[in-house]
């Protein structure tokens, strides 16, 4: 026995926290995880989508190329259409994504007219060089993302999106 | 025949000490437009609560016919406003004083901190009210997103990419609001109305419940 007894007071001040400590914990953590399932869900990349864009015809000027793909939110599905800006570097395919770094606006290729070998910005004028680079000085903080993408039979096919490996 | 009623109650209950209490107090000739009508600057508070009642009840009666689903959302808002009697009034009350809401901490704000109310004792009030500030804006932003149209759409998604900028847990802000890494949809409609109509109004009640105990507790600030 040490010196300092527990008197019945402390020992039940500390069993009565202890057991409403748990009570409480058993209320909160299922209510807590069920508010953060969507952080802690795993997505696994999507698959190529065909586009009608015969690789044939990009040229190292970046065009747009639409892409409609099943998207599954929660229990609604739908069909959605994206859209990437593809072109060529001597014999490889680029396809950059549209989406701005800064606000999540779309990005036009030569949108300004004094720029026009630069992605633009409209919302708040953003600007990127042709292979994704955020021109300093310009709202963006990163270059624009990446989508995989591959020839298959002769048409452009786009994959998952990811960060730039150009720049 | 309504004093008896009360009489009746008092007699078993002792109410009166209780809306004493709460409603019986002096208002000091300083803050009394009546007296000097510079004095209306000291409504603003008052009014921001008078404003935020009209929200919480226009609100609970916007319910009655809104839906938070992606497919209906919007046509619940159309039909809301333009089919049901007063449907315009009604949404027109919550649309206009949301914005007047904030206005008016705005101008609340203001005139606590020119007649350095905030000072000693009553630091704590003053984070309190920031804390108010900051459930309005939320409940602002929450809001806005409701009626399911494109205005609607694009501020989330910019708005949502704003809270992504915070260094380190940006991204994670981001996931807990819109419910999905990618996607703004399904499941950002419906966590942004939980937010808008449970959370956040809790949230609401509890710090204005602290906020005007306080200001009994330690009274109006003097005069300038």
């Amino acid at each position: 026995m040490s010196n300092n007894r527990v008197s019945r007071r402390q020992f039940l001040g500390y069993t009565l926290t202890g057991v409403g400590g748990f009570m409480a914990a058993g209320m909160l953590m299922p209510m807590v995880r069920f508010a953060v399932d969507p952080v802690l869900q795993q997505h696994d990349a999507g698959d190529y989508v065909l586009t009608d864009q015969a690789v044939a015809d990009i040229t190292e000027e970046p065009v747009r190329v639409d892409f409609t793909f099943e998207q599954v939110d929660a229990w609604y599905t739908s069909e959605v259409t994206n859209s990437a800006w593809v072109y060529k570097e001597g014999d490889k395919l680029i396809a950059l994504s549209p989406v701005c770094k800064h606000l999540g606006c779309t990005v036009n290729w030569g949108g300004d007219p004094e720029n026009p070998t630069q992605f633009f910005c409209p919302c708040h004028a953003g600007r990127y060089e042709k292979n994704g680079q955020n021109i300093a000085g310009t709202p963006p903080l990163g270059p624009l993302d990446e989508y995989q993408v591959q020839e298959q039979d002769g048409f452009v096919a786009i994959g998952a999106v990811r960060e730039n490996t150009l720049v | 025949m309504l004093n008896k009623l009360y009489d009746w109650v008092d007699e078993r209950l002792d109410i009166t000490p209780i809306w004493r209490d709460i409603a019986d107090h002096e208002v000091p000739e300083h803050v009394n437009p009546a007296h000097h009508f510079s004095a209306f600057v000291y409504c603003f508070g008052g009014l921001t609560f008078f404003i935020t009642v009209i929200q919480i009840l226009s609100g609970m009666f916007l319910t009655m016919y809104y839906v938070p689903d992606i497919e209906n959302a919007w046509q619940s808002v159309y039909y809301l406003q333009n089919e049901v009697a007063f449907g315009e009034i009604v949404r027109g009350m919550h649309h206009w004083g949301a914005s007047l809401v904030v206005v008016m901490i705005f101008l609340h704000t203001l005139r606590v901190f020119f007649t350095g109310s905030y000072k000693k004792p009553r630091e704590l009030n003053w984070v309190v009210g920031v804390m108010l500030f900051g459930v309005i804006l939320g409940l602002s932003f929450t809001g806005y997103l409701l009626p399911w149209d494109m205005k609607a759409l694009f501020a989330t998604k910019v708005g949502i990419e704003i809270a992504a900028s915070v260094p380190v847990i940006g991204e994670t802000i981001k996931i807990l609001l819109a419910g999905d890494s990618t996607i703004l949809g399904a499941q950002t409609l419906t966590r942004f109305f939980a937010i808008h109509v449970f959370f956040l109004p809790a949230a609401l009640l509890g710090l204005l419940a602290a906020h005007f105990i306080m200001i009994r507790r330690q009274g109006i600030s003097g005069p300038l």
